[in-house]
């Protein structure tokens, strides 16, 4: 059954594989990066702006805004990693309207990826932020005891990260597909509708989860 | 009944249980919070917006755990293990 883009190989040499998860992801870098470079390389301050730059203000002050009220202090420091976070799984799972289109976070892959990313850039902000000692000392916190929980506290719920990201996608694309067999057009369009609303919806879970862990990870040194 | 016989069976029943019951915890755990949301939403109108993010939040960890159900049912139907280990040992006699 086909699950997700990973399944079409697009082409093969020897130990490398490039499957249509790998493509998908190159146009969306390319869509996302290519665009930002062309409206942020003419840059005007004053009263009149083109509307390409004031969508870009708007994107980066709605998600500053965000990060501040979820609690995380200084949120500029952390606003690239996790605007970029949200900026791609929100393009990823948006541009599903455009027909024969596979989400790349659909892939377990994918999703993994962004994960693991979420893993080890916790530590390195929180190690960046209070120092090596501080923050390994925040693994003892409440007592010594809690040590081995917190290890799989850690462990776990990067594991969650990837796989509530995958789940959601998947399962809209194969909800799709299975009642595109059954009826015509009425289910699949309210289907397609739901799926826009719950990608848009995980995109900002994944990255207020990532917020609030780093906001976790950096305040190991308090007043 | 043969082996090939008692796999299928077992992961086609675990598949249909594993959805059904794990589904039952959530969308109860999420109805109580939508109900606790939607209360303190008219206790303090002027709050929505922590509340409704806090709500989405709260909603997203809960349906965690119905997407752990539906990945592992999916796992026995589609990228079942026993099921290919049994199949290859049949197709190899």
């Amino acid at each position: 059954m086909h699950l997700s883009g990973d399944e079409i190989v697009v082409w093969r040499y020897g130990f490398f594989t490039l499957n249509e998860t790998i493509l998908v992801t190159w146009a969306l870098m390319l869509l996302l990066a290519g665009g930002s470079a062309l409206i942020t390389g003419k840059l005007s301050e004053g009263v009149h702006i083109s509307r390409w730059q004031s969508f870009l203000e708007i994107l980066v002050t709605l998600i500053l805004k965000q990060l501040d009220e979820v609690g995380l202090r200084r949120p500029e420091k952390y606003l690239p990693y996790l605007a970029t976070l949200f900026l791609f799984i929100a393009t990823a799972n948006l541009c599903t309207i455009i027909p024969g289109y596979e989400p790349p976070t659909g892939s377990l892959s994918t999703t993994a990826a962004l994960a693991i990313s979420v893993f080890l850039a916790v530590p390195l902000f929180g190690i960046a932020e209070s120092g090596l000692k501080s923050y390994l000392h925040s693994y003892l916190q409440p007592t010594v005891i809690m040590l081995p929980f917190n290890i799989i506290s850690e462990l776990s719920r990067t594991l969650a990260l990837a796989i509530r990201l995958f789940g959601n996608m998947m399962s809209g694309a194969m909800i799709l597909a299975i009642l595109l067999t059954i009826t015509p057009f009425v289910f699949p369009v309210l289907m397609s509708i739901l799926g826009l609303l719950t990608g848009m919806v995980q995109a900002y879970i994944f990255s207020i989860l990532a917020t609030v862990y780093i906001a976790a990870a950096t305040q190991t040194r308090d007043e | 009944m043969d082996l090939v016989s008692i796999v299928a069976l077992a992961s086609i029943i675990t598949a249909g249980l594993t959805t059904s019951i794990g589904c039952i915890g959530p969308a109860l755990g999420e109805g109580r919070a939508v109900a606790s949301a939607l209360m303190s939403l008219a206790q303090q109108p002027d709050a929505a917006p922590t509340i409704t993010r806090t709500l989405f939040v709260g909603l997203a960890m809960i349906e965690s755990v119905a997407i752990y159900c539906f990945v592992i049912s999916m796992i026995l139907i589609f990228a079942n293990p026993f099921w290919n280990h049994v199949i290859a040992q049949a197709g190899g006699h």
